[in-house]
């Protein structure tokens, strides 16, 4: 795919009038022009937004008294703030885990589904409401998620601390695999709100597999299910793999919903391993403080917790990009 | 064609929008503390005290339903008046409030005169308004421990069992130091399961100040916006209260409005003097009883939560309107002077009795009155 | 909304032998890679398709469970899906339905006041998202041209990792940059406006990632075939390129509205909620739905909750509308062959 560019310099060909070309350079030198603007400006919207991140938590980091890394404490303000994120990033990641685990096969599945198998009259209302679906905002997925799924999810929760209660994440928690406001509960939500985000963007990819690479599978007797893994699939692997990050993104940043599941832990709660446990994520922690961010230093330690998120997706995507080049080393 | 068009006047569009960006940047360039919204549309009609326009108020969530209610009674006569209140917290209220974004600000506290991470509040206030910057207490409010016992009809705590119950020591219902404070009531074994505000709040400032006054030695914590106890936090008042109502065994602080609204029970409070019962009269009582501090128009009134007076409701909220004495613009403080003097009116008063708060107390009115009366 | 056909532009035959001249030896050849990167498949071992062509039972063994398991996962991913949205439309039909809904605002209501409109939240969210479209559309659409059709090098891959740097920031980051930079440092307001560009931020990256994966599957034999007629690049791009990924850019750009016309935390900090109508993107506040639902849903009383539910419900309804509308513009503007 990079090489579309590289073939074909915009040399027009020797048979076009004089007049023609140089409106086309001109035409070609704006619109480049443009487009190479457009990606400077979103590099330079990031670094700014990396260099705002740095400088309000540098001041606040400088004046911690605790490793930021391995330390689960959160005093910011007063003399003496010790603050780390360690706590933070478990949550964060292990919800993130939970509902990239459940959402990317499942949306991947439904998309191949709606694309290769549904009937025409079930597959355009789906994808239809589907799309609806990433609509739904995250308020609402929130308040559902604990009013109305949440409890229905307490069972199964109860199921698993009784049945592999040995497993340290299934862990019964003194009782609290009875309660709607956990990691546990949030990862199943958080899954369900990528979800439609993942199916849509892979059907689209899938959609575009071109007609010759199934046909061509079908010819030499593969199966539909065959054609699927040797056509469909590695056509849409980038794209998929791209709408799951895009899906991970939102994971990992998501404000509201978790914010209004998640029951936050009393201070000094050790820590443990169980998913049947309350706790806060990068973002819920910001959003549950935002209101109060009254000194720099405590704006700082904040917006110290919020460089580590924003680094921690930088590290995600770099993981998924080296992925999708050496897929693509392969295939070429 | 019609899609090179499409981009030829998408990308107009944007160069146009940019440009308008800058523009929005250099006329909302000058901050105006302390006269933010509204500045420009706001003007005083000349008849009667009611304005056509925006004024813009933002701070503590405890008081938005008096606020709401205050809003509605003045809107009634005045329908051009156009009030708006966010409950973002209090110190977002401040901070707004210094930064010039809000006309006026609603907190669970006074500004703070001593020096916080640097700064110090009054002083920060005042320089956005060029004048002092005044607080008036404007709404009083109970917080009640609100519990979800099955069978428990009646409970009855002291500050020290309170304290053992949200610090932890506490772990069960029939636990002999609640048993002992209750005779005669069945208390089943259920685990107790405390419930605290997860986002820092003006009510949790409160209950922990009269955990720290009225039971010093069970609860050594500073008193702060941010919970230092035990127990299960989730986001404000009503996630604490939805919280208990679906939890058997739980407990918690919240307004008394949130409470009733959740039809949860609440719990008496024993000072010292018998237990009493959160009533308007029992609250009215200990907001009587509170003291004026601060000098002139700077109202400030301290509560005295370990007051040992018979059939006073001790834990209280008071919260604040943080108001210029001069605003840089003349039509906004005449409109924060028309809206306050209704606020306070006893009219507004009794309504908001209604819905769970308490009315200001005679004498602390009528220097209230005075403190509007006074505004620029 | 492509479901069915997989490739909508047409623009000439010439390119479109071209194409399925090139297509069939690309495609046995990722083929082949494509087995040796993964080995067996879950179920029996489809490599032993051997002389015959005759499908072994092992294989339409696969076959069909294969089946099962995509009809399974639709119905587990929509059980759900539709839960939420009947939750929405069962807690929110009945204010929705009521003609003050859509000509009120919300003055003289509160949280035991029941009824009001959403007339002011309705008009300051299509307000914000239009200019919020306005600004990140070109931006994130250029962006991706840059990305496919120009972007070589260093820069192409900067420019492309800072979009998956930029899908990860928080909204709520989003807010609290945006509101360092305009009110902490430039002094201005809170304003609607300050709001919709940290809309922006959030919507770039969406609209960037979809239009990218559209404008890669179009066909390389297609700009070949323009450029092979005297087209300049930038035309190429303009009526070839663009038209046929259109469909999927619209949905891209639909997903990314979608997103922003319901966050909330960035319009806490930057947009303040007002319970009056008021649709001046530079004046002080703004009611928007997500706001509005945040203004409610922090209340116990029926009537509160009543509005958290009929505005969700409202903000679906209007996205909805978009999608029938983007699907509509999809449908009627592909080229002509």
């Amino acid at each position: 795919m990079t090489s579309v560019t590289g073939v074909s310099a915009p040399d027009p060909s020797p048979t076009s009038s004089v007049a023609s070309r140089s409106t086309g350079r001109l035409g070609d030198r704006v619109f480049s022009g443009l487009s190479i603007g457009a990606g400077t400006l979103v590099v330079v919207l990031v670094l700014l937004i990396g260099l705002f991140l740095v400088t309000q938590a540098v001041p606040a980091l400088q004046r911690n008294e605790v490793n930021f890394l391995t330390s689960s404490e959160w005093t910011v303000s007063g003399e003496h703030p010790r603050f780390g994120v360690a706590g933070l990033l478990w949550v964060t990641v292990v919800s993130s885990i939970i509902a990239m685990l459940l959402a990317v096969p499942v949306g991947v599945a439904v998309a191949l589904f709606l694309t290769q198998y549904a009937p025409t009259w079930l597959a355009r209302p789906a994808a239809g409401t589907i799309d609806l679906l990433a609509a739904v905002p995250s308020i609402v997925y929130g308040l559902w998620g604990l009013r109305q799924f949440g409890p229905v999810l307490v069972p199964v929760q109860q199921f698993f601390a009784q049945y592999f209660g040995w497993i340290p994440i299934f862990a019964p928690n003194n009782g609290l695999s009875g309660n709607v406001s956990t990691i546990f509960v949030v990862g199943v939500v958080l899954a369900i709100m990528i979800l439609p985000i993942v199916t849509a963007l892979s059907r689209e990819v899938f959609a575009q597999t071109p007609r010759a690479h199934i046909e061509g599978a079908m010819a030499l007797g593969a199966t539909k299910w065959e054609t699927i893994r040797t056509a469909v699939l590695p056509f849409g692997k980038p794209g998929v793999i791209s709408a799951a990050m895009l899906g991970l993104g939102r994971a990992l940043g998501e404000t509201l919903a978790v914010t209004i599941i998640l029951a936050t832990l009393a201070p000094g709660t050790p820590w443990v391993a169980s998913l049947f446990n309350g706790g806060e994520t990068f973002a819920s922690k910001i959003a549950n403080n935002a209101g109060e961010f009254d000194t720099p230093q405590k704006t700082g330690a904040f917006l110290a917790a919020g460089l580590v998120l924003f680094l921690l997706t930088f590290v995600v995507n770099a993981i998924a990009r080296i992925v999708i080049e050496r897929r693509k080393a392969f295939s070429e | 064609m019609k899609t090179q068009r499409l981009a030829v006047v998408s990308s107009l569009a944007l160069t146009g929008v940019l440009a308008l960006a800058g523009c929005g940047g250099g006329n909302s360039g000058s901050t105006n503390p302390g006269g933010g919204g509204g500045e420009t549309q706001a003007a005083e009609s000349g008849d009667g005290n009611c304005f056509s326009g925006n004024l813009t108020a933002e701070g503590s969530s405890a008081q938005k339903n008096a606020f709401e209610e205050a809003v509605n009674l003045y809107s009634e006569n005045c329908q051009d008046a156009k009030i708006s209140y966010n409950p973002t917290g209090s110190g977002a209220g401040i901070k707004q409030f210094i930064a010039g974004q809000v006309n006026f600000a609603g907190s669970d506290s006074a500004l703070k005169t001593e020096a916080k991470d640097g700064k110090i509040e009054q002083q920060q206030a005042d320089a956005a308004c060029a004048s002092p910057a005044w607080n008036i207490p404007m709404v009083t409010g109970p917080i009640a421990i609100a519990y979800n016992v099955p069978g428990v009809e009646k409970l009855t705590l002291t500050p020290a069992v309170t304290a053992d119950i949200f610090t932890g020591k506490v772990k069960t219902w029939n636990d002999p130091a609640i048993a002992k404070v209750n005779a005669g009531v069945n208390l089943p074994a259920t685990p107790i399961k405390p419930f605290f505000r997860s986002d820092e709040s003006g009510t949790t400032e409160n209950f922990t100040k009269y955990l720290a006054a009225a039971a010093p030695k069970n609860w050594t914590a500073e008193p702060a916006k941010k919970w230092s106890g035990k127990g299960q936090g989730v986001e404000k008042s009503a996630g604490v209260t939805n919280g208990v109502k679906g939890t058997e065994g739980g407990i918690t602080y919240t307004e008394l409005s949130y409470a009733k609204d959740a039809g949860l029970k609440y719990a008496q409070i024993d000072n010292g003097a018998g237990p009493v019962e959160l009533t308007g009269e029992s609250v009215g009582k200990a907001v009587a009883a509170a003291k004026p501090a601060g000098e002139g128009n700077d109202l400030k009134l301290k509560l005295d939560y370990a007051t040992k007076e018979a059939g006073a409701y001790p834990i209280l909220l008071v919260t604040y309107e943080i108001v210029c004495s001069t605003y840089k613009d003349q039509a906004t403080g005449t409109n924060v002077r028309s809206f306050l003097t209704s606020f306070a009116s006893q009219d507004t008063q009794t309504a908001i009795e209604e819905i769970g708060y308490a009315p200001l107390p005679a004498e602390v009115r009528s220097k209230v009155e005075t403190a509007i009366a006074a505004i620029k | 909304m492509s479901a069915s056909t997989p490739k909508q532009g047409r623009p000439d035959a010439a390119a479109e032998d071209v194409r399925t001249l090139e297509a069939t030896p690309s495609c046995s050849a990722t083929r082949v890679v494509e087995r040796d990167a993964e080995p067996a498949g879950p179920a029996g071992n489809p490599r032993n398709e051997g002389a015959s062509g005759h499908k072994s039972g092992g294989r339409a063994a696969a076959d069909v469970a294969a089946r099962i398991i995509m009809w399974g996962a639709f119905v587990l991913a929509v059980i759900p899906l539709v839960w939420i949205l009947w939750s929405v439309v069962s807690n929110g039909l009945e204010l929705v339905g009521s003609p003050r809904w859509w000509s009120d605002d919300a003055a003289g209501t509160s949280a035991r006041r029941p009824g009001g409109g959403a007339l002011h939240a309705i008009v300051g969210t299509l307000e914000m998202a239009a200019v919020t479209a306005l600004i990140a559309v070109p931006i994130g659409v250029l962006t991706a041209v840059y990305l496919v059709e120009y972007g070589r090098g260093r820069l192409a891959r900067l420019v492309s990792f800072m979009v998956d740097i930029l899908t990860g920031v928080p909204s709520i980051v989003a807010g609290l940059f945006i509101y360092a930079f305009w009110v902490t440092t430039l002094g201005g307001q809170r304003i609607p406006f300050a709001a919709t560009l940290s809309l922006v931020l959030l919507m770039i990256p969406v609209v960037v990632r979809s239009t990218e994966e559209m404008l890669k599957l179009v066909p390389n034999e297609l700009r070949e075939a323009s450029f092979a007629l005297g087209v300049p690049k930038w035309k190429t791009i303009v009526q070839v390129v663009l038209p046929t990924a259109f469909s999927g850019i619209v949905t891209g750009i639909l997903l990314g509205l979608a997103r922003v016309m319901g966050e909330t935390a960035p319009l806490i900090i930057l947009a303040p909620y007002t319970k009056y109508l008021q649709g001046d993107l530079f004046a002080n506040l703004m009611a928007t739905l997500p706001t509005m639902i945040n203004d409610n849903r922090t209340e116990v009383t029926q009537a509160a909750i009543d509005r958290a539910w009929a505005a969700s419900l409202t903000l679906i309804l209007i996205i909805l509308a978009f999608n029938l509308v983007g699907r509509l513009i999809a449908r009627t503007s592909k080229v002509k062959a």
